[in-house]
């Protein structure tokens, strides 16, 4: 029993201490802490609220379907065929071509930034490198239509010629299609990675860079060994966060994906995306049960997203932590 | 052992001048686009352009002061509702936030950061157009203001705990109550930094197209009240550039310049006059 009574005291001990002046606090005080408070909450209500009312407009899907419609390639409103694979197909493998696309000239630029550049220099770069992130979806989209579209178009039988030994690299050049969506998402996560990777690698301890080098080791070599290692999660979460913005990128993918919801093994083929299907077709849907099919695929993007940027910002938290902390 | 040393050399510059390519190169995707837009919008603006009303297909003139109209009303709707309460969260975070439920709300606000913004609009569309049974500007503005509010949120917390202590002590000991401290002297201190970030965040909602498809849908003509669809900027642009007609993609391009000079000149501006350069608004 007095093990209980401690724990009690301290708790009174700790809930005074936390107040400001260590006095009872006035009732305007607390009426103002908790309206503020009331705010905070709303952030949490909306969030719980995104995903529970997306739950309940895509019901009929779920219930109707079930889990199979994730895994089910046909759509056909028309003949009331519901299946989300080709939508998830199209978004995963576009946003991971721009990943691979984004990645090395994001972590390129961001240790140009970080280790090379003077820090006037490395200021102004990065300035406007966040401007990049600034521009529209939509105003990329267009020059995605007019520009890279028909750029690809012209290149496409080239790739075929040299790389049609790969089956990614077969098909009817159209333009539009896979390869062209990955090309314009890696133009609008790069700044993000570029950013957030040059953010990290200024956070690596200088010691820790100095030692290396006091050791004979060239400027590179430290980079390698020492500060991208360091850096590793927080590149990771860098990543992760573009990973989730490219997953639901809507407008530039919507221009020049090609819209067909079909898989196919070719990135010169058309395709389509779960947030283009959703932008396509939610204002002409054809029934119920088109319309939560259109609900269960923003659900599952939801859940992506979530499940990404939960991910990704745990890594970034723990290493500015610990650069903090250093 | 020379040569050994010697080829180490040559790789650390060959690296450094890769990676000073790269950024090179993320730079001038950036001058590439601006440069662009500017060159195929430029031609195409005139006063006509942005005081009139969309011409019916065929007929050459016409312009997209409705959407102008359109984008200004919707963002402005859309920040009257997402600002006061980013702001306020964001005061409660750096007052009162630090511990669990702080810890939680930051939580929720990044991740909801990271939502893809037509998930905000299918949101707004369950929630809005789907009771009311039909699209509206309404609708719009609150797609828009639940994108807006989480970056609000974290911008606000961070100037209001760059304030320093000795300020709010200084007031706390002449027996000033706490929420007057909060509202009179550390919100007025920290009031460039929240202008800042609103003004980033409404940059940032300007150019959403994806919210606004199926929320306030869009309207050739001038917008009829809140309850009704309205127009906007980059849901038009996207309107005109998939039509089929050289005469609509002439203006979409026009359209473009005009949203992106707004984004552009908003963005720097505040950043450059406001603030020094801190990271992307994650």
């Amino acid at each position: 029993m007095p093990a209980v009574q401690r724990t009690a005291a301290e708790e009174r001990i700790d809930s005074r201490s936390k107040r400001v002046t260590g006095l009872r606090e006035r009732a305007g005080d607390r009426a103002f802490r908790w309206f503020v408070a009331g705010f905070g909450w709303m952030i949490i209500a909306l969030a719980v609220m995104v995903g529970l009312q997306l739950a309940v407009g895509s019901q009929l899907t779920w219930t109707k379907l079930g889990a199979p419609f994730l895994w089910k390639s046909d759509w056909d409103p028309v003949a009331e065929k519901f299946g989300a694979l080709p939508f998830i197909y199209g978004t995963l493998v576009s946003s991971a071509l721009a990943l691979l696309i984004a990645i090395p000239l994001g972590v390129g630029s961001a240790i140009f930034l970080a280790e090379l550049a003077p820090r006037r220099v490395s200021d102004a770069c990065t300035f406007l490198i966040e401007l990049l992130a600034a521009v529209p979806s939509v105003i990329l989209g267009l020059m995605g239509i007019f520009l890279l579209v028909p750029a690809v178009r012209s290149v496409e039988p080239t790739l075929t010629k040299f790389l049609g030994f790969l089956p990614l690299f077969r098909g009817v050049p159209y333009g539009v299609g896979l390869l062209t969506a990955g090309l314009i998402l890696s133009i609008m996560i790069l700044p993000f990675i570029t950013v957030i990777t040059r953010e990290v690698l200024l956070a690596v301890p200088r010691s820790l860079k100095e030692a290396m080098l006091a050791l004979g080791a060239t400027h590179w070599e430290t980079v390698v060994g020492v500060s991208l290692p360091y850096a590793r999660s927080g590149i990771a979460g860098a990543v992760f966060l573009s990973l989730g913005r490219a997953l639901g990128e809507t407008m530039a993918v919507t221009m020049v994906i090609g819209n067909t919801p079909k898989i196919s093994w070719s990135l010169l083929d058309p395709s389509y995306s779960m947030a283009a299907v959703i932008a396509n077709e939610l204002t002409e849907a054809v029934g119920d049960l088109h319309l939560s099919s259109l609900i269960a695929i923003g659900l599952t993007l939801f859940a992506i997203t979530v499940v990404i940027n939960g991910l990704a910002r745990l890594m970034i938290y723990r290493v500015t932590r610990r650069g903090a902390a250093a | 052992m020379g040569g050994y040393s010697m080829r180490r050399k040559i790789v650390n510059r060959l690296m450094f001048a890769l990676t000073a390519l790269c950024a090179l190169a993320s730079l001038s995707t950036l001058f590439f686009v601006l440069g662009y837009i500017s060159y195929r919008g430029l031609s195409s603006i005139n006063w006509a352009f942005v005081t009139r009303l969309p011409k019916p297909i065929g007929e050459t003139g016409g312009g997209i002061a409705n959407s102008i109209v359109g984008s200004a009303k919707i963002v402005g709707l859309a920040s009257l509702m997402g600002v006061p309460v980013g702001v306020l969260g964001g005061v409660y975070l750096s007052e009162y936030g630090h511990n669990k439920t702080g810890f939680c709300i930051r939580y929720a606000a990044d991740v909801l950061t990271g939502i893809p913004s037509i998930v905000m609009g299918l949101f707004a569309y369950v929630l809005v157009v789907i009771p009311l049974k039909h699209f509206s500007a309404l609708s719009g503005s609150v797609a828009l203001a639940i994108i807006m509010v989480p970056v609000v949120l974290r911008n606000t917390e961070e100037f209001v705990q760059l304030v320093p202590h000795t300020i709010r002590e200084a007031a706390l000991a002449l027996g000033v109550p706490q929420w007057k401290v909060v509202m009179r002297v550390v919100i007025p201190t920290a009031s460039r930094g929240i202008v800042t970030g609103s003004l980033l965040a409404v940059t940032r909602i300007a150019g959403e197209t994806a919210p606004l498809l199926f929320t306030s849908f869009g309207n050739p003509f001038w917008d009829n009240g809140w309850m009704n669809p309205m127009a906007a900027l980059p849901h038009t642009i996207f309107t005109y550039a998939i039509s089929p007609y050289e005469e609509l993609h002439r203006q979409a391009w026009a359209a473009a310049l005009i949203l992106i000079a707004f984004v552009i000149a908003v963005n720097a501006g505040t950043r450059l006059l406001l603030r020094p350069s801190t990271g992307v608004s994650h």
